[in-house]
């Protein structure tokens, strides 16, 4: 398991590092410019060989840094879980380092982050959608995107030529299921947050 | 005697059958119906079941799964389609030859189901006729064979010949 003296030999081997308080695992904090390096350094020297997950977190257009690239990593070595929390310095075309040449699991997760978010991991081998398709011109999973979705026409002309189909927003029927997001845990259980209008009932705007 | 018979007699009426074409014809498709298994999530694997050896979906004439288009008859839309399947779905739906049915196979399919999100097609509706829609999440595989039934009986009931002659002219056209 990581104790404490691993993670303050961490912290004294590179000044670009600082610890974020987490109940679970240990979790880093790393500048932007310096997270190949690190990551490069995880790899080799500290026996974290796995890359489990790479996403990333909008904290809303209101935040001073808005975008966050997480990663987290497994070592068979140390028998635990490392958290790297990347920042991205611009929230307007947030851009971050890719490590899919140091961990090829990255490759598609960082696709993953581009496509849902939008943000561009430089020096990735093929950077492109992987759940939307090619032409999708919004990135789903930003605060200002509805869930619902935005009206957008499918990629295949001839096909909305025979039917006429576009994307088109679900409607929300009583839903979506959200969480309140703030109050005790015994409160903030999703419940139904009842947006409700069908195809009958206009959306409200 | 003969008179009471109420079953076809080879020695009363020669060896001649006098019926309507479009009931041979409707008769003769609905007891061959290949599915064609358009497996997009779980219903996909109730639709399995219901051709595997408990359920057999083969007392209804209609176990020949094709993963053709070409070679089938009903396309099974068994599962969430997404719009960026959409288009495969549709394509997929346009190269199956005539005659030919759609049943969308459970909540998905029918009508988005749980997911009112930006990324999946409000049933599958939007892109192809449906025939038979099938509620459930997932449905039953006797729902599933119950729908099939109800499409052999749509099947049963169908203008063949007229249909035959309009699509004639279309393509004459």
């Amino acid at each position: 398991m990581i104790d404490q003296d691993f993670t303050n030999s961490l912290l004294a081997k590179h000044d670009y590092l600082s610890k974020i308080s987490h109940a679970d695992c240990l979790t880093l904090s790393c500048l932007p410019a310096d997270w190949v390096d690190f990551a490069k350094f995880l790899n080799q020297e500290e026996a974290f060989e796995l890359l489990v997950d790479l996403t990333a977190i909008d904290q809303g257009d209101t935040a001073d840094i808005r975008f966050e690239v997480v990663a987290h990593f497994y070592s068979r070595i140390h028998h635990d879980y490392l958290r790297v929390h990347i920042d991205c310095l611009d929230n307007e075309s947030p851009e971050v380092d890719s490590i899919a040449s140091i961990y090829p699991a990255a490759d598609w997760h960082e696709r993953e982050a581009f496509d849902m978010f939008g943000i561009i991991f430089t020096g990735h081998p093929n950077l492109k959608r992987i759940l939307m398709w090619d032409e999708y011109p919004y990135h789903p999973l930003r605060k200002e995107f509805p869930l619902a979705g935005i009206d957008t026409p499918l990629p295949a002309a001839d096909v909305v030529e025979a039917t006429g189909a576009s994307v088109e927003p679900a409607p929300m029927m009583g839903g979506p299921f959200v969480s309140p997001g703030s109050g005790p845990m015994s409160d903030a259980e999703p419940r139904a947050k009842d947006e409700s209008w069908t195809e009958q009932i206009e959306k409200p705007v | 005697m003969i008179a009471n018979e109420v079953a076809y007699n080879g020695k009363v009426e020669g060896d001649v059958i006098v019926t309507k074409a479009d009931a041979v014809i409707n008769w003769i498709r609905k007891h061959s119906v290949w599915p064609m298994p358009m497996g997009l999530a779980c219903c996909a694997i109730e639709l399995m079941a219901s051709a595997a050896s408990r359920y057999d979906i083969s007392r209804f004439g209609m176990e020949v799964m094709r993963f053709s288009p070409r070679q089938s008859d009903c396309m099974i839309v068994a599962g969430t389609v997404t719009y960026k399947m959409a288009e495969v779905v549709r394509r997929i739906y346009d190269q199956m030859g005539d005659p030919k049915w759609v049943v969308a196979m459970g909540a998905c399919a029918s009508t988005g189901g749980m997911y009112r999100s930006y990324a999946v097609m409000q049933g599958v509706d939007t892109i192809v006729p449906v025939d038979v829609y099938v509620s459930g999440c997932p449905p039953r595989p006797e729902a599933l064979l119950d729908a099939m039934i109800k499409l052999q009986d749509k099947i049963g009931n169908e203008s063949s010949v007229k249909n035959l002659k309009k699509r004639a002219s279309a393509v004459a056209e």
